[in-house]
């Protein structure tokens, strides 16, 4: 028998030492792998930022508010697959961490949040800067904790992670009374802790797979409707949906959150669906036979009106989650489990069943696609005289596609645009706030990223007016010398708010305008770093290539079309087969009374 | 909600949890309940086993069979929750619940409320010249017919602990 490895905590001999708060939280953090910590500090951590002061193996990154750390700590996990580690004191650190943490929760993003809260016996007092933490995160959270007992500190914190990252991912929350942060205790490492009952099940029962595997080799209009839950599997669950993909020959499609999973230049390869998806895509959902769902949840984005989502389809479902089966749609074959160890398994079923679809079907349905794909969905007029938003997005994937890239976004149009003309060859390139839509997500979120990969080029295509509400952690990138490049389409409106109102409202464009805006490049020079600008076309590659090649933050302002829309489109309230084209902009499907009371 | 849940017939379902027992845990069981559009008829909780600190909560609800399921998996997917059973339509259970009955009156009223209690089997736990607390156990339908024969005999007063069920046979949960 081979002798046992001894534990990191072992090794350090650091479980079963006696510590004070402060330096358990610093140690359980330690042991569990943390590197990195985005924070901000205030009377309640105090004493934990003490314990961080004499740290070197642990880096504390300052942000300017605390909603900036919960972004960037989710940058940094969906693009390392590692969990995101932030802490913020009491009261108003903890609220300002409420929309990051509801981010997360929605895109099921591993994070594990450390709030300070006033002493034992002060809580329930109103004392000063005290809130209900637990309270409030509680439905913002996957789990959170209130730590009343020092001995039961460190399980916890190591409870934390577990939870934060085993089953379908999400954000916990662990608050932690000042008090307890100097008061003494004994220190219990992470190697027995999972949680006492908290058991997600990970591998899928045999018997759907099995049975998933006999719908599929018998479809004649098969498609592969991939998610957030590819990526948030792992590496591994990517390349064996590429090679599902490969052995059953079925096109692929994907929701917002799941891009990258699958490669943009793969033939089989039909775009994102949904709302601003494309074409063939849309139609492909609703008019294949058999739909395989991995790790999506049939969100409302995607499905469009619920009563023509793929009417004739058997659907089979692969989610961690059991509370996404048959939430939103029902599914013929439901699979419990992580994908990457359904895929596996549906793989070799497949292989090992020698598995064919029927070929001539198979031709016919591709040709279908095809068709469909020659609508050129995505495809717009183009000017020479002003950028087109989506030609600048184009631009920059063509200069930027060769390089280590790692894209995030803020929320809107352009949002859309980076989704549709950004392509995305590996997973966790793309970070966007999918399930929430937080405007200023984008900017933090860059942050996060860059600290996980410093040599990369990390992008946020953003609206002018999402990046101003998170606008300050330009003092951060700056501070950390981390050479982010915020590259804003600029419309002067919120456009995807304009446009909205100019489908549904009649043009009545109610408080959509960006008024008053700063002059971006003089701000980028405000905070210390490089302010571009791009008015026309001509002017676009180069100014890109130099904001590339310029190694601090930048600020970009590409100048765009004011009153470009989004398209293609499904109206709310409708079908994937009644998308507004770019050529049909006119004539399309109008918006329903119902509709409108859609968001 | 989604047109394949919205037509089907509304059912009544009694739900057993087995939850750890620590801070917050009834907090976010109901707290699931309000925000996503639940009913709760009624729910009861305690601790059942001190030593594993596992409570037992009781839920009675309702809604479709597609709704009931989604109600069970969102429970299931609570840290702290580490079972959730069915017991209306995954077994066959036993349905409880007590409620502490006070009556005021005098005379024939009084005698008659007496008379009643008999037939219930409620137990009189309190009285005074003027007044009764009765005891009374059994199913919820049970309850509300004992209570409502005493409406008019000068009821005073409810309190009901809500239903506690479990399966019948020899398993457990
Ligand atoms: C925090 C927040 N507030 C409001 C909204 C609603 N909203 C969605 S898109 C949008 C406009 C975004 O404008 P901009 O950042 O300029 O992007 P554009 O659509 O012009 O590309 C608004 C206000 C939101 N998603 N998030
Ligand atoms: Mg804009």
């Amino acid at each position: 028998m081979a002798a046992q490895t001894p534990t990191r905590e072992q090794r350090a001999g650091t479980a079963g030492r006696q510590m004070d708060g402060a330096h358990m939280v610093i140690q359980a953090l330690l042991d569990q792998g943390v590197d990195t910590i985005f924070g901000y500090p205030g009377g309640a951590v105090l004493p934990i930022y003490d314990a961080l002061f004499e740290h070197d193996k642990i880096r504390h990154i300052l942000v300017r508010h605390e909603q900036g750390a919960a972004h960037a700590a989710e940058g940094y996990a969906r693009s390392t697959g590692k969990p995101g580690v932030m802490l913020v004191t009491s009261g108003p650190g903890a609220t300002n961490a409420v929309t990051g943490l509801t981010d997360a929760l929605m895109d099921s993003i591993p994070l594990v949040c450390l709030t300070g809260q006033v002493a034992t016996h002060l809580i329930g007092s109103d004392a000063f800067q005290e809130c209900d933490t637990v309270g409030i995160t509680r439905p913002c959270t996957k789990h959170n904790y209130l730590v009343k007992d020092i001995n039961d500190l460190s399980r916890i914190i190591h409870e934390a992670f577990y939870v934060a990252t085993n089953g379908r991912p999400g954000p916990v929350v662990i608050d932690i009374p000042k008090d307890i942060q100097f008061q003494s205790g004994v220190y219990t490492g992470p190697s027995q802790i999972r949680h006492r009952t908290y058991r997600p099940k990970v591998k899928g029962d045999y018997a759907p797979i099995q049975e998933a595997v006999e719908l599929m080799a018998g479809a004649e209009r098969p498609i592969l409707y991939t998610g957030g839950g590819v990526i948030n599997s792992g590496p591994v669950a990517s390349q064996l949906l590429r090679e599902l993909a490969r052995s059953t020959g079925f096109p692929v499609t994907s929701t917002l959150m799941g891009l990258g999973a699958f490669p943009a230049a793969d033939r089989q390869w039909l775009g994102m669906l949904g709302m601003h998806g494309t074409y063939e895509a849309n139609m492909a959902m609703h008019e294949c036979d058999v739909m395989v769902n991995i790790g999506a949840r049939f969100d409302d984005r995607v499905t469009g009106k619920l009563e023509e989502f793929s009417p004739r389809s058997k659907k089979i479902h692969i989610d961690i989650d059991p509370s996404s089966i048959n939430k939103n749609v029902h599914v013929d074959v439901p699979i419990i489990g992580d994908v990457a160890h359904v895929l596996e398994d549906m793989v070799r079923i497949w292989k090992a069943r020698n598995a064919r679809t029927d070929a001539a079907a198979m031709k016919q349905w591709w040709d279908r696609i095809d068709g469909w794909r020659g609508r050129k969905s995505l495809s717009f007029r183009n000017s020479s005289e002003v950028i087109k938003p989506q030609h600048a997005v184009q631009r920059l994937y063509e200069l930027t596609r060769h390089r280590n890239t790692y894209i995030t976004t803020e929320v809107g149009q352009h949002q859309m645009w980076a989704a549709q003309h950004y392509h995305f060859q590996e997973p966790n390139r793309w970070m966007t706030s999918g399930g929430l839509g937080t405007m200023g997500y984008g900017l933090p979120a860059a942050v996060g990223v860059q600290i996980a990969h410093p040599d990369a080029l990390v992008i946020d295509i953003a609206g002018e007016a999402s990046v101003l509400m998170t606008m300050q952690e330009m003092s951060t990138a700056v501070q950390y010398r981390l050479p982010i490049k915020i590259f804003i389409l600029n419309n002067e409106y919120m456009g995807m708010v304009r446009q909205w109102q100019q489908l549904l409202h009649g043009g009545r464009y109610s408080h959509s305008y960006s008024e008053a805006l700063p002059d971006f490049v003089k701000l980028a020079e405000a905070y210390g770093c490089v302010g571009l600008r791009a008015r026309t076309p001509d002017e676009l590659d180069a100014k890109i290539e130099e904001m590339i090649s310029v190694d601090r933050p930048v600020i970009f302002d590409c100048v765009v079309d004011k009153q470009e829309n989004c398209y293609p489109m499904i109206p709310s309230g409708r079908g994937h087969h009644e998308m507004i084209l770019p050529d049909t902009e006119d004539g399309g499907p109008g918006i329903t009374e119902e509709g409108k009371m859609l968001v | 909600m989604p047109p394949f849940i919205k037509d089907a017939p509304i059912e009544r379902r009694t739900l057993s949890v087995l939850v750890d027992n620590e801070a917050g845990v009834l907090a976010r069981v109901i707290a699931l309940f309000s925000a996503r559009g639940y009913n709760i008829e009624s729910l009861t909780v305690a601790e059942v086993d001190r030593a594993s600190h596992t409570s037992r909560i009781t839920i009675v609800t309702t809604g479709t069979a597609m709704m009931i399921e989604q109600i069970k998996a969102q429970l299931d997917r609570l840290v702290p929750v580490s079972k959730v059973v069915d017991l209306t339509a995954e077994h066959e259970a036993v349905e409880r619940e007590m409620a502490l009955v006070k009556v005021q009156g005098t005379g024939e009223k009084r005698v008659e409320a007496m008379r009643l209690s008999d037939i219930f089997r409620a137990r009189i736990v309190d009285t005074t010249h003027s007044s009764f607390v009765f005891e009374v156990s059994g199913a919820p339908a049970k309850l509300d017919k004992f209570i409502e024969l005493m409406r008019p005999l000068g009821l005073v007063d409810v309190s009901r602990t809500g239903v506690v069920a479990i399966s019948r046979g020899p398993e457990g949960m």
